[in-house]
């Protein structure tokens, strides 16, 4: 009897086994491929910069995104999948004024009040999509199981999408560029655009401003309150409704503003531009650890710079052609590291599940 | 002041509470004890507003409260203390307090409610930067009648505030209920420590599964036959 109890404790599931063996080589081929890389000496350490720079940009969009995601899961417990066409929403509208202050010359004009303009239409229309799915999809299934929410997100997610195609057709629209913005500054090894000073400075602040209103209001505090404990907060006489309408409005804001900046990166809009940095701020939202807010940051950054660097770094040197076009599963690689050796994500704690 | 009257609630198809009546009049402390799922904290559920009665009608000072959401229960002036306290883990001692506070605006009476909550429970002010997760069972119980008091509450309810606590703390916090009432806070405590709620509270009432079975103030109870062998464990 003894005897058999300690070989059931020490055996490993198969899958267990399976699982470490993809991880342990996903970790081989990132060692060896880094290695063979820098040792060929390729690129420059201009080049590795540029790469840099531009992931960081890139990650700057997606942790706006993602806060999205772990804001609304640390309240409802949901993954809200509508929010990549929240992200789509606000600078596919927002183009229309775009285009039209381009035409009229206002947007080289007066560059400042342009985009001031452009990114306020963007987060207005952001919070009243996502503002609208909370009211119509979720509230009414606020107490049905867990598994329905989440399918209603992916159908409001549909819903969304396929409006917008209607509303503004299937072509790809492409973005103004602004002419105040074609420039960029050189510092040593160091070239910065400003279109990515402009999208790292405004993520940084609006990240900062999200960080100082959740830890220092009183709304802030009532969310955090929410999100521990619903029917508590109740208790205190925090309006429950009230605080999961401000997340969503938070989460709209934050990712209509990473609209207009994915716009201005990319300058192109389509109905479609939502599903993968939707998935991608998603992904980050896990690593960095679900349902927490710098975790969701940090994430963010470090899926840019993995996705931005990785393809070159770690597979360049193995003799892979035209590796950029594996940044995708490169991302996704990270996604599977992270969840087989760290499954609460970089950040995440186990998060104590709801009670009824 | 607060009364309930005949007041019927349901989880899904459990019919836990069938008609309960009770009243607690301004300035008093009035105990309902009972076994485990006799009803005690679905009462007060129902009362705070976190379920709603089926039948029935819930009055504060000739107001009626059922049928609103929690919140402007609280509004109202009625302040919990929840079974198994249920205090927010991740948010400091001080920032629970502020939840307490949540629907007041004023300032200098929030800052004074504070002092006199930090008075009554010095440990609390000690570790105000603490987050409330990290306090001992004792000190969470304190956090969470400290937290119902910062709302100003006119009725306080009390969900087994000496539940898992040492018999040292379950004396202290005896005495600050009793110095709470000294300082006219109402009060209905649910307790199944029912020698102890009887020893503060003026009247108790009995619950049995989902009935009120005895009522009567808390000297007699104490003399009474059934809650003698049943509660107070005398033969």
């Amino acid at each position: 009897m003894v005897a058999t109890r300690t070989k059931r404790v020490i055996r490993l599931e198969p899958t267990d086994v399976f699982i470490y063996i993809i991880g342990a080589l996903i970790v081989f081929v990132v060692v060896v491929g880094s290695i063979a890389t820098l040792s060929q000496g390729k690129y420059s350490i201009n080049a590795w910069v540029d790469l840099f720079v531009f992931g960081v940009t890139l990650g700057s969009i997606y942790s706006l995104i993602a806060l999205g995601y772990t804001m609304v899961y640390g309240i409802l417990r949901m993954i809200n999948f509508a929010h990549s066409e929240v992200f789509m929403s606000g600078p596919f509208t927002a183009y229309f004024l775009a285009e039209a202050f381009s035409r009229s010359g206002f947007l080289n004009q007066s560059p400042v009040i342009a985009l001031i303009l452009i990114f306020a239409l963007s987060m207005g229309t952001s919070v009243l999509v996502a503002v609208l799915i909370e009211r119509i999809a979720y509230r009414p299934l606020r107490n049905a199981p867990r598994l329905v929410p989440l399918i209603t997100a992916i159908g409001a997610s549909f819903f969304v999408q396929y409006m917008f195609r209607g509303l503004y057709g299937t072509n790809i629209k492409v973005y103004p560029e602004i002419e105040a913005l074609k420039g960029q500054i050189t510092l040593g090894a160091f070239r910065v655009s400003y279109i990515q000073i402009l999208v790292i400075v405004a993520a940084a602040a609006m990240m900062l401003g999200l960080h100082l209103f959740v830890q220092k209001t009183r709304t802030g505090k009532a969310m955090r309150a929410v999100a521990e404990d619903r029917s508590t907060a109740a208790l205190m006489g925090i309006n429950v409704d009230n605080i999961i309408v401000t997340t969503f409005i938070l989460g709209g804001a934050l990712a209509g503003a990473a609209g207009v900046l994915y716009a201005l990166v990319f300058t192109q809009v389509h109905f479609f531009m939502g599903f993968i940095p939707g998935i991608k701020a998603f992904t980050a939202a896990v690593l960095g650890g679900i349902g927490n807010i710098p975790g969701a940051m940090l994430g963010g950054l470090f899926l840019g710079v993995i996705e931005s660097l990785g393809p070159m770094l770690f597979l360049d040197g193995l003799g892979i052609t035209a590796p950029y076009q594996l940044k995708d599963a490169i991302a996704f690689s990270l996604l599977v590291l992270v969840l087989i050796f760290r499954p609460t994500g970089i950040l995440g704690e186990r998060i104590r599940e709801k009670k009824a | 002041m607060l009364e309930l009257r005949d007041v019927h609630s349901y989880y899904g198809h459990i019919h836990a509470l069938k008609g309960i009546s009770l009243s607690v009049e301004k300035g008093e402390i009035v105990t309902l004890i009972g076994a485990n799922g006799a009803g005690k904290t679905t009462t007060l559920r129902t009362i705070s507003g976190l379920l709603h009665p089926r039948h029935g009608s819930i009055w504060l000072d000739g107001e009626r409260l059922d049928g609103l959401p929690p919140d402007i229960i609280v509004r109202k002036g009625v302040g919990q203390s929840p079974e198994g306290r249920q205090i927010f883990p991740r948010l400091t001692v001080m920032e629970n307090l502020e939840m307490g506070a949540y629907t007041r605006n004023d300032k200098e009476g929030i800052r004074r409610d504070l002092e006199h909550v930090f008075g009554l429970f010095p440990r609390l002010a000690e570790r105000r930067n603490q987050p409330g997760g990290t306090l001992s069972g004792g000190e969470q119980q304190m956090l969470a009648i400290g937290r119902a008091l910062m709302c100003r509450p006119r009725v306080l309810l009390l969900d087994e505030p000496s539940m898992g606590l040492a018999p040292l703390l379950v004396e202290t916090i005896f005495n600050i209920i009793r110095e709470l009432n000294r300082e006219g806070t109402t009060i209905l405590l649910v307790e199944q420590n029912a020698a102890k709620a009887l020893a503060v509270a003026h009247r108790g009432y009995v619950i049995e599964t989902g009935h009120i079975v005895l009522s009567d103030n808390a000297a007699n109870l104490r003399q009474n036959d059934l809650v003698r062998k049943a509660y107070l464990g005398e033969t």
